[in-house]
This record gives structure tokens, C-alpha cells and sequence, in this order.
């Protein structure tokens, strides 16, 4: 952010998706009693919004990608009653949830904010959902996931696509945790140039990367970074929130975020809601280095059990399928190869 | 074979991915031929190839067949979800044999494979979903042999050229009717439907995976029974496989099946066009079949 230093930093806005990204690394089991106890430490503490909800958001609480403990209508309640001074979030991918059972009720029970997502070069399917929240006058963003995975120019064809449909922001996912420090700037410095709403950047660790290139995306012109408390999250997990806002805090730079509350909610809820600390394993490394979305970790891994392969080939080869986000069944199909290949080589 | 002037005209409504493959497969059918290709624009790329292949056009939609009625007997709509609520009534008036290929809810849902006599009787038949049309029969299936399941959950995956801006803008009514589909034909208490749009190339091919909540699966019997379905839906799409399971795993039944297109508009991969289209060729031929 050279030369802003003296511009009030307040527009930066800290969308806390801890207990949505989080969801995906213990099997979609949070409680509503850890829903209840992150946000009543959370609430006025500076983000602009806590989301909830299962991984995939809305509707997603699947075979296919894991069944909630709760419904989304518990979690939204719980949340609800907590959060008083801060946003209250949901995340929609249109495949998975729809308007008619997922959208209209969630906005019903008091959802503040909606990020529709979609792969990013999909945008289109997101204009019935996004043009929804706004008709309801409540507060949409578009997000593009496995941003990776397309053109910058390609971005801003469907960033603009979201942006005419009502979106107040559109959000950059990283959700293989593929991206390198470069490309972050690059893409996110023509957005941010070419787009009238806001940017945003939502990182992934695998390469270790998630801090560095949520800073990155700020001082290429990001105003919205979308992170988790202890990184807690799909995979090697996220961007990790207080880490970032310390970062930013020893760079002098205004976040608006107090830094204590965020700890205390670590130490307190988060620590002890997660399955196992948030590391960097070499299966995450793969995941990040075939661009495959994070989220399928733990059923890759399963996969391997299954049917006795490495799970780095799964991965490999599921990068060589162009796989996206929600596609688990495909991972079946990939060990199921790599076994039968393994019995009879060609 | 030569039936030439016996051939039933029909029309259809939609010039894009889906109303354009439907017309390869009527002007191949022995007992069908297109007699009014109606779209919107005049430019459009599938009015032009319509042109281009000698069949007659029009780009006043569905006032083309109001104007002259007898131009056809039946009348597949292959436009949207809210084009057809509003055709519906106008080719009921027409007392045309309609075979709506969007995900409208109108007419009595068809899947060839399972309904197909039970159709042939309405006079407005919705072929549901491409989704639905390669899932329902398995969940069929699996219902079958486990009366006990209580959820059944289908995913698609497909080309993301594939789909064009009617799927797009419909696919809300897309996952709705695929869960109502499964319902209604497995007579499971909770279906959930999935779809992804995958923009990878080469294409993906059309893939859909059923999934069932079971303790106890008898896979032997299952596998029989998934295999008889596979076979009756390969005489009217032969492109359609089951390429893994079923197989157990943490709780999940699993099949997933591939539909390999025909090649007809778009290429091999987009059987998602093949599958509803191909259904719905079917129907109209019992149709025009159970009348002579």
C-alpha cells in the first residue's frame, strides 16, 4: 500500500469464514455450541461479516462432500442470536443450494450478506441467485473459485458479469492454494483497475503462501480479505486471520480489527474445535501444486485407503482432469483407475 | 428403409445446444421429420444451420405454429423453464402432443426406461432433466433391492460448453425437478440433486454418480439390477455406461455412470444432450408407433 499510508484504512473489510472454511476439516461436525461461542467473542470485533454454514455453503450437506451435523437453519439461528454488531454470512454455490429451499430461507432468518460462488469461469449461473439477495436488499458478493485456473482477462469478463447482476464485491478464491505471490498482484491489480465494486482474496496455505499473498492482494488494490481464525480450514487450510491482522498491525497499517478478540476466540473455541492442528501435510503440497481444490483432502484420502493407492497420485490425477470444486465423486473414479492400472500396467 | 411420406412433422421450439441436437436425431428417425424449427433471431446460429441443413425456419417461435397449425402434430419445446409455462397452454388449445425438454414441472414427468406407455397417454410430456433422465432409473433400481432407503442423492457433472445460456439461467428449476424426479420415480422419502458445470479441455464427458444411505447392501443383487437398467437405457442412448460400482464406502452406496454422446451437434462429450434428447426422440416415436 505505498503512497496510502495516508488514506484511512476503514474500507478494508475482514469477511471471518472460520466457521464455514473451518467446517471442511472436521467433516462439516462444528456445534451449535461452538457456533455460539465464536460468536459471542467475534461480535464488534471489527470483520465486517462472520459467515457459517457447511464448507460448500448452502444446501451443501451432501454425500457427495459430507452431511452437516446441523442444519443450516440451526447454525444461521445460533449465529444469529450472537452476532449484534457484526455481519451475518452465508455462502451459496447455485448447483448445490437453491433459492426456493436454501436462499430465500436463510435471508428469512436474518442473513445479512450472501457470497455466491461458482467456478470461476461460470459466473453466469450465479445471476438469478445474486440479483435474488439484492431484490431482499441485503448485501451480495460474488466469488470465483479456483481463480487459478483461468486468465486474468477471463476473470474480468466474469467479475464484470457478477458486477452487473448487483454484486457488491467480487471475491478471488484461491481454493487449491496454487496461487504464487506474482499472479496474485497481477490479477488482482487489473480487477481492482477495471472493476467499479470491490476486489477481494480468499487464500489458501498449501505452498505456505496464504498470509503473504493475502497481503499482496492489499497493496495490489484488494479492499476485502476473506480468512479464518487459525487458518482453520479445507486442506492445509487458510489465510490465518490474527496473523494477518499482527502483520498488518507491525506494518502500521489500519485494520479496525482488535487483535485480542480474535486470539481469545483462537484459543478458546477454535483450538479446541479443530480435529488436528492446521498443518501442511505432503498430500496438501501436492493438492497445491496440481491446482486441485483443498476441500478434497480428506476424501482423497479416504480414496487411497479404499482402493491402496498413494493419495498424491490421486491428486496428481485429478489435476490432470481439470476436476473443480465439487466434484468428489470423480475422486472415486480417479483411485479406481490408478488401482486397475496398478493390477494390469499397459 | 423407405417410409418417406409416412414420416409424423413436428415441430420444434429452441435453436440452441439442446433444440439444435434434437433436430440431428429427427431427421434420422424413420418415423419423424421436422417440419418448423422455430427460434427467436433471425441471425441465430441455429436457425442458419437449420437453413443450411433445408429445414424450414422461423424466428416467431411459437407464433409460427399458432399461424398454421397443421404444420405439425407434435411439438417438442426446447426452450426454458418459463418459455414453456408460457407455451403450454397456447400447444394445449392446439391440441398438439407435446414433449417439453426444459425443466418446467408442466406435463407428467418422463424416463423412457421406466414410464415410458404410462407418457404416451398426456398430452404434455416433460422429459424432466438430462440429470434425471441417467439417474432416476438406477435410484429405481436401488429401491428395488433396499425398499428401507431413506435418501438418494445424485450429482452431474457436465461440459461447461455443453450448457448454454437456457441451462445456465435454469438451474435452480434444473436441481429441483432432477430431486423431484428421484422422488417420484425411486419412491425414496429425501432426494437431493447436485449439478456442476466444468469448463476443462478437452471436455468432460456427461458424469453422474447416484448415491444411497444403506447399512446393509446386497451388492450382488444391486449390481444385477443396475446392470438391467444400464441395458434398457442403452436402447435408446447406447452411449451410457456405468463406470464404477456400485460399491460400498463409509456408509454410501455408489454408481456413476458416463454418457458417451453421439456426436450429433456437439461433440462426444456432451451426452447430456444426448441423453434427454435421445429420451424424448423415443417418446415421440412410441408415440407416433402406438398409433398405427
Amino acid at each position: 500500500m505505498s503512497g496510502a499510508e495516508h488514506e484511512p484504512m476503514t474500507k478494508l473489510k475482514f469477511f471471518d469464514s472460520t466457521l464455514r472454511d473451518g467446517s471442511h476439516a472436521v467433516k462439516h461436525q462444528i456445534t451449535l455450541e461452538q457456533i455460539e461461542q465464536y460468536c459471542r467473542i467475534v461480535d464488534g470485533a471489527g470483520m465486517y461479516v462472520v459467515i457459517v454454514g457447511h464448507g460448500n455453503g448452502l444446501g451443501a450437506s451432501s454425500l457427495q462432500v459430507g452431511l452437516s451435523r446441523y442444519s443450516d437453519r440451526d447454525m444461521i439461528a445460533t449465529a444469529r442470536r450472537e452476532l449484534k454488531q457484526t455481519k451475518l454470512g452465508v455462502f451459496l454455490i447455485p448447483g448445490f443450494g437453491t433459492i426456493k429451499d436454501d436462499l430465500a430461507p436463510a435471508l428469512a432468518a436474518g442473513v445479512d450478506l450472501v457470497c455466491v460462488g461458482i467456478h470461476c469461469t461460470e459466473a453466469d449461473v450465479t445471476e438469478q441467485h445474486i440479483k435474488y439477495v439484492v431484490s431482499q436488499n441485503k448485501e451480495a458478493y460474488g466469488v470465483l473459485m479456483m481463480y487459478h485456473m483461468a486468465s486474468k482477462e477471463r476473470l474480468l469478463v466474469e467479475a464484470k458479469k457478477m458486477e452487473s447482476y448487483g454484486a457488491r464485491g467480487v471475491i478471488l478464491m484461491d481454493s487449491a492454494g496454487a496461487a504464487v505471490p506474482g499472479s496474485v498482484e497481477e490479477v488482482i491489480e487489473y480487477l481492482a483497475s477495471n472493476l467499479e465494486i470491490e476486489v477481494g482474496f480468499h487464500g489458501h496455505n498449501n505452498l505456505s503462501m496464504a498470509v503473504s499473498n493475502s497481503l499482496t492482494a492489499l497493496e495490489s488494490g484488494a479492499s476485502i480479505i476473506d480468512a479464518t481464525v487459525r487458518g482453520f480450514g479445507a486442506g492445509a487450510g487458510n489465510c490465518q486471520l490474527e496473523a494477518l491482522i499482527a502483520l498488518m498491525k507491525k506494518m502500521g497499517l489500519e485494520t479496525g480489527v482488535e487483535l485480542y478478540k480474535l486470539l481469545d476466540a483462537s484459543e478458546k473455541v477454535v483450538k479446541p474445535m479443530m480435529a488436528k492442528p492446521q498443518e501442511i501435510d505432503s498430500v496438501s503440497i501436492v493438492s497445491g501444486l496440481a491446482g486441485v481444490f483443498s476441500g478434497f483432502s480428506i476424501h482423497v484420502r479416504k480414496a487411497a485407503e479404499k482402493f491402496g493407492v498413494d493419495p498424491r497420485d490421486i491428486f496428481v490425477e485429478l489435476g490432470r482432469r481439470k476436476v473443480v470444486a465439487g466434484q468428489e465423486d470423480v475422486i472415486l473414479a480417479a483411485a479406481a483407475e490408478l488401482a486397475k492400472n496398478k493390477q494390469n500396467p499397459s | 428403409m423407405s417410409r418417406a411420406g409416412k414420416k409424423v412433422k413436428v415441430g420444434i421450439l429452441g435453436s440452441g445446444n439442446i433444440g439444435t441436437d434434437l433436430l440431428f436425431k429427427v431427421q434420422r428417425s424413420e418415423f419423424l421429420e421436422c417440419s418448423i424449427f422455430c427460434g427467436r433471431d433471425p441471425e441465430s446460429k441455429g436457425l442458419q444451420r437449420a437453413r443450411e441443413m433445408g429445414v424450414p425456419t422461423s424466428a416467431d417461435s411459437i407464433k409460427a405454429i399458432q399461424r398454421q397449425p397443421e404444420i405439425c402434430e407434435i411439438v417438442f419445446d426446447a426452450t426454458s423453464a418459463s418459455g414453456h409455462l408460457a407455451n403450454a397452454p397456447i400447444l394445449k388449445s392446439l391440441d398438439k402432443f407435446v414433449i417439453d425438454l426444459t425443466p418446467s414441472r408442466v406435463g407428467k414427468m418422463c424416463v423412457p426406461a421406466i414410464n415410458l406407455a404410462d407418457a404416451l397417454t398426456e398430452q404434455d410430456v416433460n422429459m424432466v432433466s438430462c440429470g434425471g433422465q441417467a439417474t432416476a432409473p438406477i435410484a429405481r433400481a436401488i429401491m428395488k433391492v433396499h425398499p428401507e432407503t431413506e435418501y438418494i442423492e445424485v450429482i452431474g457433472s457436465i461440459a461447461s460448453k455443453s450448457a448454454g445460456p437456457g441451462t445456465r439461467a435454469n438451474i435452480d428449476e434444473y436441481t429441483q425437478i432432477t430431486k423431484d424426479a428421484i422422488e417420484f420415480f425411486a419412491g425414496v422419502p429425501r432426494a437431493k440433486a447436485i449439478i456442476i458445470l466444468n469448463p476443462a479441455e478437452p471436455e468432460v464427458w456427461m458424469y453422474n454418480t447416484v448415491y444411497a444411505t444403506l447399512t446393509k447392501p446386497d451388492l450382488p443383487r444391486l449390481t444385477e439390477e443396475i446392470k438391467a437398467v444400464e441395458k434398457e437405457i442403452q436402447k435408446y442412448v447406447p452411449g451410457y455406461k456405468v463406470t464404477l460400482g456400485p460399491i460400498y464406502e463409509q456408509g454410501r452406496l455408489i454408481v456413476s455412470t458416463q454418457v458417451e454422446g453421439a456426436g450429433d451437434f456437439l461433440p462426444k462429450y456432451a451426452g447430456n444432450l444426448d441423453i434427454i434428447t435421445s429420451a424424448a426422440v423415443k417418446v415421440a416415436e412410441e408415440y407416433v408407433r402406438s398409433r398405427t
